[in-house]
Parts: structure tokens; sequence; C-alpha cells
């Protein structure tokens, strides 16, 4: 009988502060810029410069601690973490290593180890062979990235697989997006994503040797990438062979796993206080700041969707994309009784869907009002309207922002609310389509379906489904 | 107005004559520019001319405006050369100023230019310069002691009439002694470390080095306070001014007789006990004190400061400015660099500070010396109870040989026995000249230094009693004066 | 005591490329130095906490205020090796 294993995984994540200048100097954040014209004496680290930290990064890193329900340091310090890299100027990077900010933190089920604060490392561009490099390849360096505020987050290995890495990954990139402090946009790098991936027997307490993946950009990628490695390393057990500690990138194009060359020895980062800086005593006010300013957190948030009756995948939805969930709010807000639920699957089915599909347009764009799909669900709650007529409505408001009553009565789409009319036309069908009016009769009730089919196309999607099938059924007998 | 009486007047006296009108500003620059080009004792790496020498210069700063200052080739300086008498940083030129320096141009003083030193600040004797040693004005085949060897030379030597260094574990103190001058080194905080290319982060600190007492507080008061751009600057509440004290009635001074033993030259132990009697006929009264883990600083410190120095210096690495030997690959670029552009001392110290900070040896090197250090500044606490000041010679010695002590690190480092521990504890301390004396294996007599220590941010009063222990000695530098320039 | 193994270890550490003459020297001098600092040894520290800052001072922080930046040819006048606006550097890709 062979082994089960079970994934341990631990992440670190490194979420870039959307501040107005960098950790510790003035020079201005930004992306996308001309290289090195956000640059300083301090971040080029030039001979006797000094670092100051930028308060704001401090207050943000308060409220990621505080959201992440960790203890918040009364005292915090910082370190010096030495290597040498092009990208790291001063060769040694200032974190916090032996008083981060926060520990022991929650967030869903998986434990926070710690949060620290730490400064970004710039920019690496390799490019091709240069003239003075003989036969070799050159990296150019550009230092307007290095320097910007980040805060680390080191969970427990409390994860267990790709997919759990992913939503518990999405909860937390919705949380912190939620706070206002990070644009959280892991294309642009403003979220790395490290993980920690080793097996072990189910059931063994001990942690097995681990591999480090890094820097992988999409929780999509994440969850293949981690999986793949799961998969490498139960083949490499089950073969008897061991695995190694190493470095490890996954290629999304491929699928597959490189490890990451490193000539390097084994890394001896030489920590040491650093004594540019002076401790960071938060004052009452500053805790209370970052407590007290939390707005409601996704997770909070989804759970109060769900006590009104909202679905858990839509409240998912809804929880982790703040600017839908206020949408959502706003529609429930404008409409007259709605039902959450029916509200909620609106916005996160039907319009998300429409706004897809017409030019992948975002919520922001959007050419719908929350009270005009208020309305316009109102119209088929009250069923003034069929689902698939309202379904008609919303594409035409998507593209032209029209009020749902003058598409309604534009396209002449109201409910056929006169069941003697309807009557003569479900009627009608039977006396067109005999072949499947006599499958019922013979008692296969699938074969209804193509007849309310036929009564939707003949009224133009006006019948109110229910009262199709009711009026069928009666004229066939069953 | 004579070049005699300009070359022997202090800064204080040289304001004075501008402020009154026997000279013009312009004058004076053009004396001590013209000295400064004379200049035989390898003092200067770089001179300025006339203009560079005003350049971002107040010419409306002040009292001190006019008086020209020389400036350790360890603060940058924009547009100029600035090396730390490094070869790595042979030809950089920072494109800012230090907040030292910034204040002094505000308070209107000219740059002569920029002193010898040694590399980056590590040596007692300046002889560890990529540039070749600065020599000792009073016996040229002799040190000026380091690292702020060179400005200690100039003052000295009549090529300034005062001058910034900086001071890690005696680099200004000591040299000072050596050269038979007055050399402060500040409370740590003191004074901003905002552009001065950093030795020891924890302990390196900006001070003066100047003819005498009253020039040390003056340029204190200039240099001092709080900088938006260095998070451990504190200043000094309400400044500092110039001393008056001619008495020292119930001040008591401390004496770490255990500390002051082994080593001790003959004519500097003399001359110390000298001064006690000097303090004594002041008023002043003479306790023994116990610093007991005073005699591990040396020790300590050879742990701390190369630590810090380690990482301090991991920054050139031939990337953005300065040296860049090898383009061969990554890895060479660095060690080949590195290797190449550092001297020895340098790398000695670079190599002690990691491997006290590697993996295995943290707790037993760095760790422990942090825990020795905190003993250290306890005992400065306990004495600071009983006394107001500590008191010892500068240094062991008097000004040693070129070459004499480069054959074994440890012996050149116990040069700074006592400047070393009241670095650790970050307290301010003086050396003032406390008369002449011959050196063991004889010879011409030379300036011999005697430190007071006080505690932190205690400076006015530090100044008070060196000023009125200064006034009683009256020691004559004109010999020094003599020797700089052709 | 420190051999040369360890010499040629912390000198890898410190990215610097010791000439043999060099290595044999400063197994000497550290190991003579390290004999003098290992006396720490006899200092009680139980308890003791450590010292990294003699300044009376905390929370210095400074406003989120952007200040002007470098131009570029300022940045990049002192670099050994500029290259289109960035610092050349070999890439680590040749690292042997
Ligand atoms: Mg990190
Ligand atoms: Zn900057």
């Amino acid at each position: 009988m062979s082994t089960e294993y079970e994934a341990v995984i631990g992440l670190e994540i490194h979420v870039q502060l959307s501040t107005r200048t960098k950790m510790f100097c003035g020079c201005e954040l930004s992306f996308g810029d001309d290289p090195n014209v956000h640059t300083c004496p301090v971040c080029l680290a030039l001979p006797g410069v000094l670092p100051v930290p930028n308060r704001t990064a401090f207050e943000y890193a308060l409220k990621i601690g505080a959201a992440l329900d960790c203890e918040l340091a009364t005292v915090s310090t910082f370190d010096r973490k030495n290597y040498f890299y092009p990208d790291n100027p001063k060769a040694y990077q200032i974190t916090q290593a032996a008083r981060p900010f926060a520990v022991n933190g929650k967030l869903g089920d998986v434990r926070i180890h710690h949060a620290h604060l730490e400064e970004d490392a710039a920019k690496t561009i390799h490019t091709g062979g240069s003239g003075r490099i003989k036969g070799s390849d050159a990296s150019l360096v550009d230092f307007n990235r290095g320097g910007t505020p980040l805060v680390e987050i080191v969970t427990e290995p409390d994860l267990h697989s790709g997919a759990q890495v992913r939503e518990w990954g999405q909860l937390l990139r919705a949380t912190i997006k939620q706070l206002g402090v990070s644009d959280v946009n892991m294309e642009e790098g403003s979220l790395r994503c490290d993980a920690n991936v080793s097996i072990r027997p189910v059931g063994s307490t001990e942690l097995g040797v681990k591999t480090e993946m890094k820097n992988m950009n999409s929780f999509r990628f994440i969850e293949r990438g981690i999986d793949a490695e799961v998969a490498r390393q139960k083949a490499l057990l089950e073969a008897g062979e061991p695995v190694v500690q190493e470095t490890l990138h996954f290629d999304p194009a491929t699928g597959e796993l490189h490890s990451l060359r490193s000539k390097e020895e084994a890394h001896d980062y030489r920590y040491l206080p650093e004594p540019d800086l002076v401790p960071v005593v938060p004052t009452q006010e500053m805790f209370d700041e970052a407590r007290n300013s939390l707005p409601e957190l996704p997770a909070d948030r989804a759970r109060r969707y769900e006590d009104l009756g909202v679905s858990e995948q839509a409240a998912l939805l809804l929880s982790f994309e703040t600017e839908w969930a206020g949408y959502f709010e706003e529609v429930l807000d404008a409409g007259d009784s709605l039902e959450p639920r029916v509200v909620a699957n609106w916005v996160t089915g039907e319009l998300s869907a429409e706004l897809r599909r017409q030019e992948d347009r975002p919520l922001a764009d959007s050419n719908v009002p929350p009270a005009s799909l208020a309305a316009l669900i109102g119209l088929v709650a009250r069923k003034k309207i069929s689902h698939g007529a309202g379904k008609t409505v919303l594409e035409e408001m998507v593209s032209t922002g029209a009020d749902p009553e003058t598409v309604v009565a534009d396209k002449g789409l109201e409910q056929i609310s006169d069941s003697g009319e309807l009557e003569k036309i479900v009627l009608q069908v039977i006396e067109e389509n005999p072949k499947p009016a006599e499958q019922v009769r013979a008692g296969n009730e699938k074969a209804i379906g193509a007849l309310v089919g036929g009564v939707m196309k003949a009224t133009q999607g006006r019948a109110d489904g229910g009262e199709v099938n009711r009026l069928l059924r009666q004229h066939l007998g069953l | 107005m004579s070049d005699i009486e300009l070359l022997a007047a202090s800064g204080a006296e040289t304001a004075a004559m501008i402020s009154s009108g026997e000279i013009s500003a312009e004058e004076v620059l053009e004396f001590w520019l013209g000295r400064v080009s004379g200049d035989q004792l390898n003092g200067y790496l770089w001179k300025a001319d006339n203009e560079a020498a005003l350049a971002g210069v107040n010419v409306d700063g002040g009292a001190l405006t006019g008086v020209p200052l020389a400036i350790k080739d360890i603060f940058c300086t924009e547009g100029v050369p600035t090396t730390a008498a490094s070869k790595i940083l042979a030809g950089y030129r920072p494109p800012f100023t230090a907040t030292s320096v910034r204040n002094t141009a505000a308070a209107g003083m000219p740059m002569l230019g920029k002193t010898n030193m040694d590399e980056f600040a590590m040596g007692s004797s300046n002889e560890n310069s990529a540039f070749g040693p600065s020599l000792n004005p009073w016996d040229t085949g002799r040190v000026p002691g380091g690292s702020s060897g060179g400005s200690a030379a100039v003052v000295a030597g009549g090529l300034a009439p005062w001058a910034l260094g900086t001071d890690t574990g005696g680099s200004i103190r000591q040299p000072a002694g050596f050269c038979g001058i007055v050399g402060l080194k500040p409370t740590y905080g003191s004074i901003s470390r905002y552009g001065m290319i950093a030795f020891a982060s924890s302990l390196d600190q900006c001070g003066p080095l100047t003819r005498n007492v009253t020039d040390a507080a003056l340029l204190l008061d200039v240099l001092q306070g709080r900088d938006p751009c260095d998070s451990t600057s504190v200043g000094i509440e309400g400044g500092v001014s110039a001393p008056s004290a001619d008495r020292l009635d119930g001040l008591r001074f401390g004496v770490p007789r255990a500390l002051i033993g082994e080593g001790i030259e003959a004519g500097v132990l003399a001359r110390f006990e000298d001064t006690l009697i000097r303090i004594a006929d002041l008023g002043g009264e003479i306790v023994d004190i116990e610093l007991p883990h005073a005699g591990h600083a040396i020790s300590a410190y050879y742990v701390l400061a190369p630590a810090e120095a380690s990482t301090n210096l991991s920054r050139y690495d031939g990337v953005r400015y300065g040296l860049r030997s090898s383009d061969e690959d990554l890895l060479s670029m660095y060690e080949v660099t590195r290797d190449d552009g550092f001297g020895p001392e340098v790398k000695r110290r670079i190599m002690l500070g990691t491997y006290a900070l590697s993996s295995g040896y943290y707790d037993a090197y760095y760790g422990r010396a942090q825990r020795v250090r905190t003993r250290i500044v306890e005992d400065f606490n306990t004495a600071f109870s009983e006394v107001d000041f500590v008191v010892t010679p500068t240094s062991p010695t008097v000004a040693f040989k070129l070459g004499e002590k480069t054959a074994d690190p440890w012996t050149m480092y116990l040069s700074d026995v006592f400047t070393v521990p009241i670095s650790l504890a970050g307290i301010p301390a003086i050396s003032i000249p406390a008369g002449l004396a011959e050196p063991d294996g004889g010879g011409p007599e030379l300036p011999v230094g005697f430190q007071i220590a006080a505690p932190a941010f205690a400076e006015q009063g530090l100044l008070e009693a060196a000023y009125a222990l200064e006034t009683a000695i009256r020691f004559d530098g004109s010999a020094g004066l003599a020797g700089g320039a052709a | 005591m420190i051999d040369r193994e360890q010499v040629l270890h912390v000198a890898r550490l410190s990215r610097l490329r010791l000439t043999e003459e060099e290595v044999d020297t400063l197994t000497g001098e550290l190991s003579s130095v390290l004999d003098h600092v290992d006396k720490l040894a006899e200092v009680d520290i139980e308890g003791v906490e450590p010292t990294s800052h003699v300044v009376p001072l905390e929370n210095v922080l400074r406003d989120d205020v952007p200040v002007p930046s470098l131009d570029r040819d300022v940045a990049l006048s002192q670099a050994p090796d500029p290259h289109d606006g960035a610092f050349r550097v070999p890439s680590p890709q040749a690292e042997a």
C-alpha cells in the first residue's frame, strides 16, 4: 500500500505600500517611468547618506497588522540584512528581523507568523551583450523602485493545496486592497508571493524538506505551480529519492519547474541592528488609528452577505472586490424591498457577464447606475417582464445606458399578463408541433421543453415561464 | 596686521580682527590659501582655490564670517573630490554636501581644502591613507595621529586656523594630543552625521580641531543641532557658548587609576600628574574611580566598529560610483574591485567585522561585545554619580615614529586605550595640550594630550573646565606652527 | 584563532578576492587580534541587555512628502559604466 502524503505550504508575501514617497528617502514612487529618474543620494546609497523612515509607511503597516489580527509591537526596530547584488545598493537591505511591527496574527484559517517593514530592491533588466563585457551579457540597474516601502507577511505553514493558496491569497489581496494601503497588483509587482512547499506522510507532524517557489505573478499560476511542485515531490519520494532544498521557478507557459541556479554559497545574511535608525515606539494614537480606521474586511463582509441570504459563492465574489460590493449595496438600497440573494445573482451573474461580453468593460465605466439595475430587477421580480426579457433589457442598458422601463416599452417586452391570449398561443404551438406533443402525452415529460421554447419564441420571451408550463401541462393532460 | 600675527591667531581672534576692520575677509582667505599651497605635511588631499573656497558660503554668516576652515576628507562636499583617503573613491565628486559643512558655510566659513586621514577613518597614525601619511608638524619623522591626522597637522602646523574631524574611537582626540592642539568629540548625536562617510555608525561623531578651547566651543555651536536627515541626531539643547571659567572649585575629577598603568610613557604620565596638580590648584578635587570594564573596551570596540564598518563599506561595489577594476563577470566586479580599492587596514577590519557577524559567531563576538558595551556605559553612569569629569591622558604615548607601529595591528589599536571607552559610552570628551614630554626612546620633546570626559550633553561644563585648565597650563604651540609650510 | 579556510570563507562573504599573500598575512593578523578579543569571555554579561544605541531617541519619522530627486545625469555622473540611463553591470548569468 502506498503512503498518502499531504502538502505543507507557508507563504511569504511582499506588499508594496502605496505611499507617495520611498521608505527611507523623499523620492516619489512611480511605476513605468524612465529608468533612474526617481533617485537621490539616499536611495543610490552614496557615501555618507542616512535613512529616515516614512511615517505613513509605518502607519500603513500597522493597519495591515491590525487587519491580520496581529499583536502590534510596542517597540519595533530595524535591522540590516547583508547581501551583495546590483539591485541592493547598500549591499544591505534595511528590514525588521528581531522586532517586527506585528506578530501572531490570523486571516481566515491561516495563522500569520509575523509581518515586517522593509525596503524594496531596485530593478535589473537583463540586456544583450555589451562591448565592454567580453562575450557575455550585461544587466542594467534602474533604482526607481529601489527603496519602495514593503510589508512582508509571513504565514505559518498552514496551507495544504494549490487551490487553498489561491483562495487564501485572494482573500489576503482583497483584505489589503480594502485598507487602501497598496495597489496589490500582482502583474505590476505590488503584490508578490513566494511559497515554501514540502510534503509529509498524512498523520506525521514533522516537516519535510522544503523548496521555495519565487515570485509568481498571479494566484492562478501559484496554484498550478504549487500543484506541480507537490506532484514532483511525491514522485521523488515514491521513487525513493530525496527532495533537495532549492529555489524553483514555475513557468506557466510550459507548466515546468526550473531550479534557479545559485552559485552562491549558502546565504549568510549577517543581520545586525541598524545603527542609523532609532526604535519605533508607536503612540497610543497610532495604535488607535490603525485599529479604529479598519473598514469592514472581506471575510466579515462575506459573512454578513451570507446572513442576508446571499449564496456563498456570490458573497465571496462580492467581498473580494470592494467596488462590486459597493455597487451591490447601492442596488440593494435603491430597490424597493428586493431580495439580497436575487440582487447578488444579478450583479455577479448577469451584469458581470454582460460587461465582460461588451468589450470587457470595468464596472467603473459601466452605463448602468445602481438605481437602473434595481429598477430592472424590480420589473422581473414583479413579473412585469420575464427573466429572459430582463437579460435583453440589460444588454441594451449596458450598451446605451437606457432606462429599463423605456427599453421594455420600446421593444414591447412586457410580459403577456392576459392568460386568454397566452392560452391561444399555447394551443397553437401544440398544434404546430404534434411530435413532441405526442411524446409528452405518452409520458416523456422532458419533451415539454421543445414546446416551452416554441411558446417563448412565439411571444418573443414575453411569457412567464411558469404560466407557460402550467398551460401546456393542462392542455396535454398531465 | 602681520602675517605672523594672523598665523598665530585663533579662529575667534581672526573673527574679531575681521569684524573690527583690521583686516578684510578676502585678505584672510588669501593668506590662508597661500599657506595651504605651501603644505609640507601632506595635510591636504585637495586644496581649494579662491572660488572653490567660497562656493556656497554665506558672506553674511554672523560672527565667524570669513574665518576659513579645513575639512577632513570624510565629509561629502558637492562637486569637490571626496575620497575618505581611499583608492576606491579616487576621483569621486559627491552631488551633495554634508550637513556639518553646510552649517559652517552658512556661518560664513570658507573651505580651505580637504584634509588627509586614515582610509575610511580606520587608523591612529594616518599611515593608512591611500595617498601617503600626513606628517606631524612638531617632527615630520613622526605621525600626526589618526584618523583625523591631516586636520590635526594642518591646524597645528599653521595651514588652517581650525578644522573639522571625526572621531569613532579617538580619531579627533588622539591626533589633537599628538599635535598639541585641542580636539573635541561631542556627545554622540550632537552633530548630524549626514554626509559624513560612515565608518562605524553607532560611534562616528563629527567635532572640531582647534588652537584653543574657545574655538572648540564656537565651532561646536555652529555644528551642533538636530538634522532631519539624520534620525540619530539630537543637537545640544541651548547650544554652547564661549567658556569663561577661571576656577574649578567644587568640581570633582575622577581618575581611573587601574586603566592608567601598563604601556604608558613616563613623560606622558608625568604631564598627566602635573595636570592633576593644576586641577587641585584651581580648586578642583581629584578622586580615584573605578571603571571596572574599561579595560575590555578595546576588545569590544574591535568587534563592534569593524562589524558596523563591514556593512557600511559593502556599498563600494563598483556599480554606481568609484572604482571598478573588473568587468569580467559580476563576482569579479565585486571581488577584484574591492580587493584593489581597499587598503590593508580596511580589509583587515572588513574581514574581522564580517567574521564577527557571520553565522555561528554572532553571539560569541558581536552579541557579547554589545553587552560589554552596556557594562561600560553603566561604569560611566556610576562614575558620574560621584564625579563631574573623568580624566586620563589622551594617549599612552606621544607621537610615534612613522612605521613604528605598523607591524602589529593590536599595538596600534592600543594607542586608543583611553579614548575608546568614552566612544563606546557615547559621551563627550576633549583633549587639551598638557605640555611637552620626551618619548620613552629619547628625542626632542613632543606634545602630550590631557583628556577630560563629561556626561552626555554636558558640553558646556566640559568646555568651562577645559578652558580654566588651558588658561592655567599656557601651552605654547608655536614650535608646531612653524613646521607646516615651507 | 581563525584558519585559512575560514579566512577564505569570510573573504568570499566580504567580496574580497585576496591574493595568496594576503590570505597568509590575514590569517596570522586576525588570529592574533581575535586572541585579544576573546578575553571578552571574561566579562560577566549574564542578564545584560545589548547596547546598539546610546541616543535617547525614538519615533524619528519623516512626513510622506516628496522632495525633488536628482537629475538623472547627475545620478549617473559618477558611474563606471552608465548606459541608456541606467547603471550597467556584468550580468549575474556570467557569474562563473
Ligand atoms: Mg523580504
Ligand atoms: Zn531617494
